[in-house]
């Protein structure tokens, strides 16, 4: 698993999917999340594209695109559970999957090493 | 961390009670205020409507008015800077009251407390240096003075009377809206049954130096938590209650806001006092002829919360803009409050607010969301 600045995490899935979602950190930080909006399928996002907006009891924020890529496939369990991302941010509260060129796109991000030294 | 910000911010004397409890501290109205703890916004909304939760409230202002001409002299010349019925206000006794400016906008919106030989205010904390500058300017023979000394803490929930009774036993007894003095170990409390949660409750001024000692005390009670600025917010929203400078202002007036009902029958046209106050032409004509827009509630059909600022449109265009909304954890579902024109004002009326470019669809609702529990 890689993690980016924007603490998110990154998970290859098969030859050229990326799985998406936030770290524990995020999910503690932006506190209950009430709503979650989805980015179409078969979209293609680049690089810091919005591509969901997540609603916390508190406020708006937005996840940007970590890669460029195809939305292939999103949670949409997290439209109707959103407490989701609280309850189990690295598993069952995942956002979306990116179809990707070529996985070693990967290799920039950091690991969970370096994750934790950043956030701590 | 942000060092000097945090010098510019004034500390709660419950400050290092909050840290140790885990609260996330933020900027707020020139305070380093709590605005959760570990469990959560959320968590603690739910506490205080099943349960009791105490919230530190020190921010806000107290002000003394000590009259040099006597008491009635005092009320007649506060009567002049708000609507309220203030002379009637009988010993012991606490009335919601607006500050309100000429233009009939409102100022502020507090509390007044009838105290024996004096009147005990509480103004929003974002207020106070103004409030103080305007009262000073408005009742320039009586006495004015900020309570510098005393932390205000707010205990509120079902839960809220039987927790306090195990600290200061009889208080149970106080009726909504009702204030008493009460000895605490060798300090002064000073106790209104009274709070902005729609829940029943308490709002307890306590002395500095005995505050700590005594919200350890109400926080031993196995029913109460500490909750922060977050469920405040949420809570209160719930309830249908303004939030100045966000669903009340100088734009205002207390008749759009849906704040008549704090206009004293002597206040209004035909009453033995009527008029008086800063804008009194404009808000008792507009109490008679009703308001062009008026504050309503607002149910988002989505589960997309529409937030303060968001615009509201009808077929027409546009008919107004929502001043508060979020998540109401009680109700389950977003929550909102705003300003529509008047015609469309109806519960059950369809209307859309725009959120990130999208037109939603939402739907005027009765206010509070969540039945009041004051005891009456």
């Amino acid at each position: 698993m890689k993690f980016t600045e924007d603490h998110e995490w990154l998970r290859a899935e098969g030859d050229d999917l990326v799985v998406v979602g936030i770290t524990e950190h995020a999910a503690k930080e932006l506190g209950d999340i009430v709503f979650v909006e989805l980015p179409e399928i078969e979209a293609m996002v680049a690089h810091g594209d919005e591509v969901v907006v997540i609603e916390s009891v508190k406020a708006a924020s937005d996840i940007l695109a970590p890669i460029d890529g195809e939305i292939v496939e999103v949670n949409s369990k997290l439209t109707e559970n959103p407490g989701l991302v609280n309850a189990d941010p690295l598993g069952a509260g995942w956002f979306l999957k990116i179809r990707v060129d070529d996985l070693a796109v990967l290799d920039d991000f950091m690991d969970e090493d370096e994750y934790q030294d950043m956030i701590s | 961390m942000d060092d000097h910000r945090s010098d510019q911010l004034r500390r709660l004397p419950l400050h290092d009670l909050h840290v140790a409890r885990g609260a996330r501290m933020v900027p707020f109205a020139g305070w380093e205020m709590p605005v959760q703890y570990d469990g959560g916004v959320m968590a603690e909304h739910l506490h205080t409507r099943t349960a009791a939760s105490l919230f530190d409230v020190s921010h806000m202002g107290q002000v003394l008015l000590r009259p040099r001409n006597g008491l009635d002299h005092l009320t007649l010349g506060l009567e002049a800077l708000v609507p309220a019925d203030i002379a009637s206000l009988p010993e012991g006794r606490q009335r919601y009251a607006l500050l309100t400016d000429d233009s009939g906008g409102i100022r502020d919106d507090i509390m007044v407390t009838h105290r024996g030989d004096h009147l005990l205010l509480v103004v929003n904390a974002s207020m106070r240096e103004a409030d103080l500058a305007h009262l000073r300017d408005g009742l320039g023979d009586s006495q004015v003075e900020e309570v510098a000394d005393r932390a205000l803490l707010a205990l509120q929930g079902p839960g809220a009377a039987a927790a306090l009774e195990g600290v200061t036993e009889g208080i149970g007894r106080l009726r909504f809206m009702e204030a008493r003095t009460v000895p605490w170990a060798d300090a002064e409390l000073w106790i209104s049954r009274s709070g902005y949660t729609g829940e029943d409750g308490f709002e307890i001024s306590v002395p500095r130096r005995a505050a700590e000692a005594f919200a350890a005390a109400i926080l031993s009670h196995p029913d109460v938590r500490l909750a922060g600025l977050g469920a405040r917010d949420s809570l209160r929203l719930e309830a249908g209650l303004c939030l100045y400078s966000q669903d009340i202002d100088r734009t205002t007036s207390p008749v759009e806001a849906g704040l008549g009902w704090s206009i004293g029958k002597a206040r209004r046209v035909g009453g033995v006092r009527a008029g008086g106050f800063p804008g009194a032409d404009r808000i008792l004509r507009q109490l008679e002829r009703g308001p062009r827009r008026v504050r309503v509630g607002l149910r988002p059909e989505g589960r997309a919360p529409m937030r303060a600022g968001t615009e509201i449109l009808a077929a027409q265009g546009h008919v107004g803009r929502i001043t508060s909304g979020g998540f109401g954890p009680s109700v389950q579902a977003p929550v909102a409050m705003g300003y529509v024109d008047v015609a469309l004002s109806a519960p059950g009326t369809p209307l859309l607010g725009k959120v990130r470019g999208q037109d939603l669809p939402v739907v005027v609702a009765p206010l509070p969301f969540v039945p009041h529990s004051f005891q009456r």
